[in-house]
């Protein structure tokens, strides 16, 4: 029997540069930074005092105001996502859609750490008995997908990944193969996160590895450039609606890409610090499955965080990958404006990944102004200006704390 | 000032999510008001916030209605 295979046809996204899919792409073609001083708390004694952060969203487009109010904000964004991916894809339209087919893979690497922190003080002040009913429900990382699947009638699998950074990209390529697998035909797969408050600002700041230029927002995250000095915290999430080839083919569905193959590999190393051998191990166990040779691919969206370490060793493990082949790659950082959204990064730069195949075109890395070339990053990083260019196949990386990394690989169809 | 029954059902209905005018006071949260156990424990923590006392759980357990609320709030700030 031959492989069932997946395609792309729903698009959803709320993130820095835009709340819904079209206005985050034409910023980011734009190179329109989504970064600011932090204006959800007073962030004055914090090291780190920028950050991604989504701006003039309303949940209640998406949900009545008693639903959303128990609920923490990287839940709000991975309904929203949700949401937008199934109206792009026109699911609610198929008639006779057998539900039981349908499944969600929504994650997030830290969940409700705001309502934690806030529950957290309730605790402290008043006693047990000021923490609220829907504390629990309102944090945990599957109840993104506990909604979507009340709230549209999906029946198959429910849950979500948490690895961290690679949290979205793993939980698309696991709703790939469950597809795959012949469990489904639909599966809603992605990322969020909503972790911009003291305590989320304030742990990853203790690492040191955030950007303290809180005088020049816009410029903070600025991967493979000699001044890069961490990752810039963003919010937000990214959600595809993936479906098996034949029945997106049989109803007549928009097909943006297919999704080729997925790969994951371990460091094995370090719970922070990274190697060049695990993430180029994610890469060629993703090419491998998607059955295509490393000069067939045209477009890398990159991890790309913005760290001393981090850029100077995701373009080794490209050089590793893909050998003198690395020289022809566009390597492109979105996250140069919109900062890292940890679990929802992997599900945004899908989203993007297939957008750059789609549409044949690579958002530019901004604040690329004094190349690193010295420090080890001397590849195309496709500085400060959108290309058009062609992109056969286009990756998508995505590393994590833990030493986690996964690699998802889209082609066209 | 607004009395206790005003109070009460302005309480429920933000809770609850419903119009203030649904909010009668024979209304059960869960029969009339469509409230699930979850919705019951955060409405008297929102009563109790209100109106500054401690409701404990054993007599949280008898406020299922609106009725229930007021008489018990009333018999509560009285004493």
């Amino acid at each position: 029997m031959s492989k069932r295979r997946v395609v792309v046809t729903g698009l959803g996204h709320v993130s820095p540069v835009g709340n819904d899919v079209a206005s985050g792409w034409a910023n980011l073609l734009a190179g329109k930074s989504g970064i600011a001083t932090i204006t959800r708390f007073d962030a004055g004694d914090l090291a780190c005092q920028i950050a991604g952060e989504v701006k003039d969203f309303n949940i209640g487009d998406y949900l009545a105001p008693k639903e959303a109010r128990r609920m923490d904000v990287f839940i709000h964004y991975g309904i929203a996502a949700a949401l937008q991916a199934i109206a792009d894809a026109g699911l609610d339209d198929i008639p006779n859609l057998d539900k039981t087919r349908v499944g969600v893979n929504i994650g997030s690497g830290i969940g409700g750490l705001p309502l934690i922190e806030e529950t957290g003080v309730d605790l402290i002040n008043g006693g047990p008995r000021k923490i609220g009913p829907f504390f629990i429900p309102g944090s945990l990382i599957n109840l993104i997908a506990g909604h979507v699947t009340i709230m549209k009638g999906y029946q198959g699998p429910s849950y979500g990944i948490v690895s961290a950074c690679t949290t979205g990209a793993h939980c698309i390529g696991d709703a790939a193969r469950n597809i795959m697998y012949g469990d489904t035909d639909i599966m809603i797969a992605g990322g969020a996160e909503g972790a911009i408050s003291r305590l989320g600002i304030g742990g990853f700041a203790a690492m040191k590895a955030l950007s303290t230029r809180n005088d020049d927002p816009a410029t903070a995250s600025r991967p493979w450039d000699k001044g890069r000095d961490g990752f810039v915290m963003g919010e937000g999430a990214g959600v595809l609606v993936l479906e098996e080839y034949e029945h997106a083919k049989k109803r007549g569905a928009t097909i943006y890409a297919e999704l080729a193959g997925f790969g994951m590999s371990s460091d094995a190393h370090h719970i922070t610090a990274p190697s060049a051998e695990g993430p180029a191990r994610g890469v060629t166990n993703a090419l491998r499955d998607a059955g295509i040779n490393a000069d067939e691919v045209d477009y890398v969206n990159a991890h790309g965080t913005s760290t001393p370490l981090g850029d100077a060793n995701e373009t080794n493990a490209l050089k590793l990958a893909f050998g003198e082949h690395a020289r022809k790659l566009v390597v492109n950082s979105t996250k140069s404006m919109t900062g890292h959204l940890l679990g929802g990064a992997g599900g945004v730069e899908a989203v993007y990944s297939v957008l750059s195949l789609h549409n044949q075109v690579s958002p530019p890395t901004i604040n690329l102004n004094e190349q690193d070339i010295e420090g080890g990053c001397d590849l195309d990083y496709v500085a400060n200006t959108a290309r058009e260019m062609n992109i056969r196949v286009a990756i998508s990386n995505s590393f994590g704390f833990g030493g986690t990394n996964g690699t998802l690989v889209f082609k066209q169809v | 000032m607004e009395n206790i029954e005003q109070r009460v059902k302005k309480i429920v209905a933000e809770q609850l999510g419903v119009n203030e005018a649904e909010v009668k006071n024979e209304s059960s949260f869960v029969d009339d008001l469509g409230a699930d156990s979850l919705d019951t424990v955060e409405l008297v923590m929102a009563l109790e916030e209100e109106f500054e006392c401690e409701i404990p759980d054993e007599d949280a357990e008898k406020i299922t209605s609106v009725q229930q609320a007021i008489d018990y709030v009333s018999a509560h700030l009285n004493k």
